[in-house]
């Protein structure tokens, strides 16, 4: 399944946009690829490509110390990256908002996907996250929307988790 | 200028002496442990965000505030076990190239805080080569009290900048800053933004 006809990356840049996103970071995931080419197309988002995901929680402990609003994007798999680092969100109180990209869910190919993608939801929470959930095309933007709102207004850690029933299975050529 | 002391090592401390007095409106990140501390015993105050956790992050909260505030000088000091921890952000920050961002690894060659054991610079691992091979263009390692001011030239010159200050093992005073972490990051802001800190939507 293919999502170029998909309206929800570009309406997620917008959203960025709203809530006056500046600093982008990002381990690539291809379902967020055209979302990652319309934040980097515009000059006035930093878009902060990272070794691995924990460096983009501690940035936006750093872009909310100086007044800049930030968000990680990620897929399932960097998730368990971070552990330790959110630690910085509740200690501090920071803003930190997720959007993650499953892998290890609905339709998975890839056995080593599995255990990662399956306990993506249970880390994040235990690390006191708010965790949403997107299955359908249309809950992802309001769902997205809830997560950024709920980091700024309330100050902690949250996450939408874009289901693979949405993005589609990764088939290695099987099909 | 400064008392640096006569030992063959860098008394880490007075180093800090060195590097933030007349330090301007210079915002500072400290890594956990040692570093925090050092921070706090030359004087404890709103620019200073001392970390009691988040090892490896150090210098990725650097880079944050550098892109928020690029005014502003931010100055990163943590230990060689805490930037061992986060070696990838090197490659991560080199490649944004932030122009008003220093960091500074206070290198003992020792994880201080859980008993002395040695990391891996004191068997040769060289943190000046890897943020130069990361495509940091200024880099200094300091050995030497004469290496002192070259060092507080180039913290405070525009470019982002990277340091090892090779320094001595011997623990030092524990002087410990605020523990809660939101008034460590609600002063800074409250510094840096003024009144409207508290209400950012």
């Amino acid at each position: 399944m293919e999502n170029n006809f998909s309206l929800w990356p570009d309406e997620l840049y917008s959203l960025l946009k709203v809530h006056n996103i500046s600093q982008v970071s990002v381990v690539p995931d291809a379902g967020l690829s055209r979302l990652i080419t319309r934040c980097i197309d515009d000059n006035d988002i930093h878009v902060i490509t990272l070794t691995t995901e924990e460096e983009g929680i501690a940035l936006m402990a750093g872009a909310w110390l100086g007044g800049d609003k930030s968000v990680l994007l990620m897929q399932s798999s960097g998730v368990g990256n971070c552990i330790n680092m959110l630690s910085l969100a509740t200690n501090h109180r920071t803003p930190m908002p997720m959007i993650v990209t499953m892998r290890g869910d609905y339709g998975e190919f890839n056995p080593a996907q599995i255990p990662m993608g399956q306990a993506t939801q249970t880390v994040l929470e235990a690390m006191g996250t708010i965790v949403n959930r997107a299955d359908r095309p249309e809950d992802i933007v309001p769902s997205v929307d809830s997560t950024l709102r709920l980091a700024f207004n309330t100050f902690r850690p949250t996450a939408t988790l874009i289901g693979q029933r949405i993005l589609g299975a990764k088939t290695f050529g099987s099909d | 200028m400064t008392s640096l002391g006569q030992s063959v090592r860098l008394d880490r401390r007075e180093l800090c002496r060195s590097i933030l007095q007349n330090r301007d409106d210079m915002l500072v990140i400290a890594g956990l442990g040692a570093s925090a501390w050092d921070i706090t015993a030359v004087g404890d105050c709103s620019e200073n965000f001392p970390l009691w956790g988040g090892m490896g992050g150090a210098a990725m909260i650097g880079l944050g505030l550098a892109i928020a505030q690029p005014q502003r000088k931010i100055l990163v000091i943590t230990g060689d076990g805490e930037m061992l921890m986060g070696l990838g952000s090197l490659a991560t920050i080199a490649t944004k190239h932030p122009p008003n961002l220093a960091i500074i690894v206070l290198d003992n060659e020792h994880y201080g805080e859980t008993g002395m054991q040695e990391t891996a610079t004191k068997h040769g691992v060289d943190l000046v080569a890897i943020a130069r091979g990361a495509g940091f263009k200024r880099t200094q390692l300091v050995q030497h009290t004469s290496d002192v001011d070259a060092l507080n030239r180039e913290i405070r010159s525009d470019g982002l900048f990277f340091a090892v200050a090779k320094i001595e093992a011997s623990p030092q005073k524990l002087v410990l800053p605020p523990r809660d972490g939101a008034i460590l990051q609600s002063r800074m802001r409250a510094s840096i933004l003024g009144s409207s800190a508290h209400k950012q939507i």
